[in-house]
């Protein structure tokens, strides 16, 4: 099944949304030998919902058939195009590309096009209209992306792009292989390995990605809070069983990362996840993000997860950086070069 | 034979004094903890005792790194080993790699760059590592670089797929002893930061058994014929961190090795690191 049929086969699926959650109803959830809902196994959260709602829909959390059926004829226009392109180089291997950006990554690597429940028109829920909330004033912003540097000042706290190139630090986090872009928390669907798996014992709950190996420990019992002096980058977390769903609350994190959609830091940020079993096949994972020095009200965002029956890999990021060599070493050069009157 | 009253009267103090101790020894070890359908547990927050990280062999105290910048605090602390026997039993072509790597030990040793340490090395480093023990799989999480495994119980179907810094870990229980063989490893993991080494032929076979509430006896067997001349063993206990609030913390340590590996490319005149 290739990734087109996929997605056409993941919206339809989708569209009959109302006898599978009559279906689902009926689902017990199993439990753990400690009696615990059991949501253990690698779950996979690709997405092709925008996390933010196009203005058109307003406060219309879930798509219609048409709605769909639009978006469907919308994807396969886009991937012929794309199909297209990609039989122009096979027939002609040394055309040269449109621009003169190589470009980061083909379709091998995109996951883009969603495994799970498709039919809603964005992830975020709270505020109801599925659109981030006003930034509070002074709130720092900073973007990234895989277009040229823009210039801003340390720390970089997104997680692709950069501001410069005099040294590591000027790079995105996911470049120098610190966080993942996917690897939360929160998780918010990206690029490729959208993947994690969860293992239960009587104390502990682990949520373990598979973008940069974190695995984040969420401790169960009655654990003091940690002093605040100790900071993570993935923050520290508490949990609980409200039912059938895990709850996870963290706090302490060092504020070197962005609180949500390029802006704030989140040194203030409290998140709190919920983790629901609806499905044999599917979790539902539910996140608010709390943090008054960054936003004027709270975030709420629902992304489905689906089960896979799989392995994690180990994405040995920070072993294989032969990237970050290369982006420092070949500015010196082109300084260098330029210094002595040449170009490359 | 003749026994006297008082050799029997000495034995019997000894026998006597050797049970009394047997029961303490009990008594402190405690009982295993147990899971729900009688499987040892070994969850929990563990950490070895031994300076062994530094060398698996048996050594005497000596310099460590840059000792004018650094002076005692980099010094390395002797060992009694934990290789059963003495010696790693390396081939001749082992060996001379195993000089080559302890002629320029800091320098290309795996950690140094915060490279995931590989097993058995994550089980005996200076930090802490925790197991989070379920039916199917047993995570450890290694504070050290996040360098974490998933280790399958009686899933003998799932096979390496690819070689990986933290290997491919298939375990079963045998009585109360987990054995986990460990293969699919990658070559360039290190033993120790005296440049001891394997290929990526190594097979690890660990054995966990609880040996009382808080401590675990941990055999590691390597076998490896591109590089050792017969399979040798570690073995150590590991300790229970007993402190109720303990928890993991994180050590992302690539953050730290970025000067080491990149430094030479830096722009000159940049500042190291975030503004404070």
């Amino acid at each position: 099944m290739n990734l087109k049929n996929l997605f056409i086969f993941s919206t339809l699926t989708a569209l009959s949304g109302v006898a599978l959650a009559q279906s689902d109803a009926d689902y017990e959830v199993p439990i753990t030998e400690y009696g615990q809902p059991d949501l253990q196994g690698v779950w996979n959260f690709s997405s092709n919902t925008p996390m933010q709602r196009p203005k058109k829909y307003g406060n219309q959390e879930f798509l219609t058939r048409e709605q769909v059926e639009e978006a469907i004829a919308q994807q396969e226009t886009r991937a012929a195009a794309a199909d297209a392109i990609a039989a122009q180089r096979v027939v002609n291997p040394d055309a040269p590309d449109a621009t003169d950006n190589p470009g980061g990554y083909n379709d091998f690597w995109l996951e883009v096009r969603g495994l799970g429940e498709t039919v809603r028109s964005s992830h975020i829920v709270y505020p109801l209209d599925g659109r981030v909330p006003a930034a509070v004033e002074g709130a720092p912003r900073q973007y990234g992306g895989l277009g040229p540097d823009i210039p801003s000042t340390r720390p970089v706290r997104y997680v692709v792009g950069g501001i410069a190139k005099a040294g590591p630090e000027d790079r995105g986090l996911s470049e120098r292989c610190i966080v993942g872009f996917n690897s939360g928390p929160p998780f918010l669907p990206s690029l490729y390995n959208n993947n994690l798996q969860i293992v239960q014992s009587k104390d502990t709950a682990v949520i373990m990605t598979e973008m940069i190996h974190d695995a984040r420990i969420v401790h169960l019992g009655d654990k003091p809070e940690l002093d605040e002096n100790i900071t993570l980058w993935s923050g520290d977390s508490r949990g609980y069983y409200d039912g059938d769903t895990l709850v996870v609350e963290t706090k302490n994190f060092n504020g070197l990362r962005q609180t949500f959609n390029s802006t704030g830091a989140n040194k203030d940020m409290i998140l709190t996840e919920r983790f629901t079993r609806t499905a044999f096949d599917n979790v539902d994972y539910e996140f608010t993000i709390d943090d008054p020095s960054t936003f004027t009200d709270k975030i709420t965002a629902i992304v489905p997860m689906t089960k896979l029956a799989g392995q994690i890999y180990e994405y040995a990021c920070h072993e294989g950086n032969y990237g970050m060599v290369n982006i420092l070493r070949g500015e010196r050069m082109e300084e260098q070069r330029a210094a002595e009157g040449g170009s490359l | 034979m003749k026994i006297t009253f008082t050799k029997l009267l000495s034995t019997s103090f000894l026998i006597m004094a050797t049970g009394l101790l047997s029961l303490t020894a009990a008594a402190q070890n405690g009982e295993i903890a147990r899971t729900p359908s009688g499987k040892p547990d070994l969850s929990g927050i563990w950490q070895a005792m031994t300076t062994a990280h530094y060398n698996v062999e048996p050594h005497a105290a000596s310099y460590g790194p840059h000792p004018r910048q650094m002076g005692a605090t980099s010094a390395v602390p002797a060992s009694l080993g934990i290789v059963e026997g003495g010696g790693i039993p390396y081939n001749e072509q082992g060996r001379r790699q195993r000089d080559l790597n302890k002629a320029d030990a800091h320098n290309l040793d795996p950690l140094t760059k915060c490279y995931m340490p590989g097993i058995p090395r994550a089980n005996y480093l200076p930090f802490p590592f925790q197991i989070i023990q379920s039916t199917d799989v047993v995570l450890v999480a290694y504070e050290f670089a996040e360098s974490n495994r998933i280790v399958y119980v009686d899933q003998p179907e799932l096979e390496s797929q690819v070689d990986a810094w933290m290997g491919h870990s298939n375990a079963y229980w045998e009585g109360d002893t987990l054995v986990v063989s460990v293969s699919g490893q990658m070559e360039n993991t290190w033993f120790d930061r005296a440049g001891n080494h394997h290929s990526y032929q190594m097979v690890v076979e660990e054995r966990w058994t609880p040996m009382g509430a808080n401590h675990i006896q941990y055999e590691a067997t390597m076998t490896d014929a591109n590089t050792f001349t017969a399979p040798w063993k570690v073995s150590f206990p590991i300790y229970r961190h007993v402190d109720e609030n303990m928890q993991l913390l994180e050590f992302k340590c690539a953050e730290f090795s970025e000067e080491f590996l990149y430094g030479e490319f830096r722009k000159e005149g940049t500042p190291i690191g975030n503004p404070e």
